[in-house]
């Protein structure tokens, strides 16, 4: 079980009264195993709105709640994928990975299965006793999924998580991330700028406006994918020409473009 | 100052430089007698006085014998500093309450000169190894405390909540996120409180009546021998400075190993 719901969210920062309003009346319900991505433009609030899932922030009005409750502290039923990675510099690969299992009380055995497997996943086999800053940042990136999945949490909450990839590598990790969220789904807030990478990936998409941070717009995609059966193809550049695709890819950009011409008038 | 640094070989050829001129200066004020003899030896004779303790005894034992008496002790009074301050410092750095309890009290007693301590230790601990011990850790005890809880307190939140969102209970956070992160910090403060704990040592063996640096210095001054003092002042000098390497070498190595910047 992992549902997610806001419900009037406000957040406010810096003191009360006159500080900045990041988000504003935020409602948006995600259900079980449920994939839903937020884009927006830079600086609407869309980390703001995961860190508050995550439980590094509260709500300065309104509720966040994971399975009807009141999210008040963060734990390991909510993974975080963060958009800095947020390695320890000073464990290994391996023991950036370990250290969640190893919270859970897992024995050594299985928590090796589990490493050995996440590693695979991720095609990070060959570096597991390097430390982060013998990686590239697209390989980081891997470790930090790789250290979300192997909770195999109710709730992933992935900032951005394939932004610093290379084109290609991006490609294979969407396409993983697609088998995986059919094969064994569950609750995903996915945030992103890459509006092809939301439609790809999600079942629903929110639009978020300029701040203070609205959701301006949620599209379902998942009727339209399931109706259009996008998950027949299984190279997302087939499913990216088809028109339906395209169709939905074109109206979310609209929407984000009105949002940037809005601020120059 | 123009901020650059110059190669190694000219900063160290200046180095060489500034010695030797003040050596020369030291020269010419004793010898020429603008500095009566008795106020201040010569570098000649600070020198050979120097050589001399090293096999010939002074108020019971060799230099070499003296310096193994202080370092002893000093030894044991920054290892107990650094002992309690960093476990401290940390825990400090974690647990809010534990910040606001010890923290005004450690603010007052922080500015309190190690020497100032002398009656007190004597007193309490005597003046065979506790008291001078006590001294040096009144020294060597603050720096070891500030820079855990500094390094503790200013990690990345980032890891923290990283670490958060990992299920890491109170005991792995200090010990897998919290020291870690603030071993660079821990190492500077050790370097801080390994000086001043050495810097303490004179103060620590005014009151002590056997051996060590400190005291060969104040049976010296008793009988006026300015070359004895100031042989023991340049030994201390000498040991605080290798010291220092050390520490720096070790420090070095830690942050080249942590892919931190050389
Ligand atoms: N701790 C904070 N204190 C003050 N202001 C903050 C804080 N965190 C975020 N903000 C502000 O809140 C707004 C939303 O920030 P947020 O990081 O959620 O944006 P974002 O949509 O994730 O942007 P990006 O796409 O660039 O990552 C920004 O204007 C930011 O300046
Ligand atoms: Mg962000």
């Amino acid at each position: 079980m992992g549902s997610i719901s806001f419900s009037h969210v406000d957040k406010i920062f810096g003191p009360q009264g006159s500080g900045v309003k990041a988000l504003d009346n935020i409602n948006l319900d995600i259900a079980d195993r449920e994939f839903v991505a937020i884009v927006g433009p830079s600086g609407c609030g869309k980390t703001t709105c995961l860190r508050m899932v995550a439980g590094f922030e509260a709500a300065s009005a309104g509720e966040v709640k994971v399975n009807g409750k009141t999210v008040t502290a963060p734990g390991p039923d909510r993974a975080v994928v963060f958009q800095q990675f947020a390695l320890f510099p000073w464990k290994t690969v391996r023991e950036n990975i370990d250290l969640g299992l190893r919270n859970k009380n897992l024995p050594l055995a299985e928590r090796d299965g589990l490493i050995s497997s996440a590693l695979k996943l991720m095609s990070l086999e060959s570096h597991a006793d390097a430390f982060p800053h013998q990686l590239s940042g697209g390989m980081q990136q891997r470790v930090a999924i790789a250290r979300a999945y192997v909770l195999d949490p109710e709730v992933l909450l992935m900032d951005e998580p394939f932004g610093a990839l290379d084109a290609q590598t991006r490609v294979v990790m969407q396409e993983e991330l697609v088998r995986l969220a059919r094969r064994n789904p569950r609750t995903v807030l996915f945030i992103t700028h890459a509006v092809e990478e939301a439609v790809y990936l999600a079942d629903r998409v929110a639009i978020m406006t300029r701040r203070p941070g609205r959701i301006k717009e949620v599209l379902d995609i998942r009727s339209i994918r399931e109706a259009e059966g996008w998950d027949r193809h299984p190279k997302i550049e087939d499913v990216m020409d088809l028109e339906s695709f395209v169709h939905l890819r074109t109206h979310i950009w609209k929407t984000l473009r009105e949002e940037k011409d809005f601020q120059h008038v | 100052m123009n901020g650059q640094a110059l190669p190694l070989k000219e900063s160290m050829l200046l180095g060489l430089l500034s010695l030797l001129l003040f050596l020369g200066l030291w020269t010419v004020l004793t010898v020429s007698g603008i500095v009566p003899r008795q106020f201040l030896p010569t570098p000649l004779e600070v020198a050979s006085r120097f050589f001399q303790l090293l096999t010939s005894p002074f108020a019971g034992a060799t230099l070499p014998t003296h310096l193994a008496a202080s370092f002893k002790r000093y030894a044991y009074g920054v290892l107990l500093a650094a002992a309690v301050g960093v476990p401290l410092g940390l825990l400090m750095g974690w647990f809010r309450l534990l910040d606001d309890i010890v923290t005004p009290i450690f603010d007052g007693l922080r500015f309190i000169a190690p020497i100032a301590w002398v009656p007190f230790a004597a007193l309490w601990f005597g003046t065979g190894i506790g008291g001078p011990i006590m001294i040096i850790f009144a020294g060597a005890f603050p720096p070891c405390l500030i820079n855990a809880y500094r390094g503790a307190r200013f990690v990345e939140p980032r890891l923290i909540e990283a670490a958060k969102m990992l299920g890491t209970n109170d005991t792995r956070m200090i010990m897998e996120v919290l020291l870690p992160a603030a071993v660079p910090s821990i190492i500077a403060g050790l370097r801080v409180s390994a000086g001043l704990g050495w810097q303490s040592l004179v103060g620590a063996e005014l009151i002590v009546a056997a051996a060590g640096v400190g005291f060969m210095m104040v049976q010296a001054q008793g009988s006026v021998q300015t070359a004895t003092v100031m042989t023991g002042m340049i030994a201390i000098g000498i040991v605080g400075m290798i010291i220092d390497v050390l520490l720096r070498q070790g420090e070095g190595w830690l942050r080249r190993r942590r892919g931190l910047e050389a």
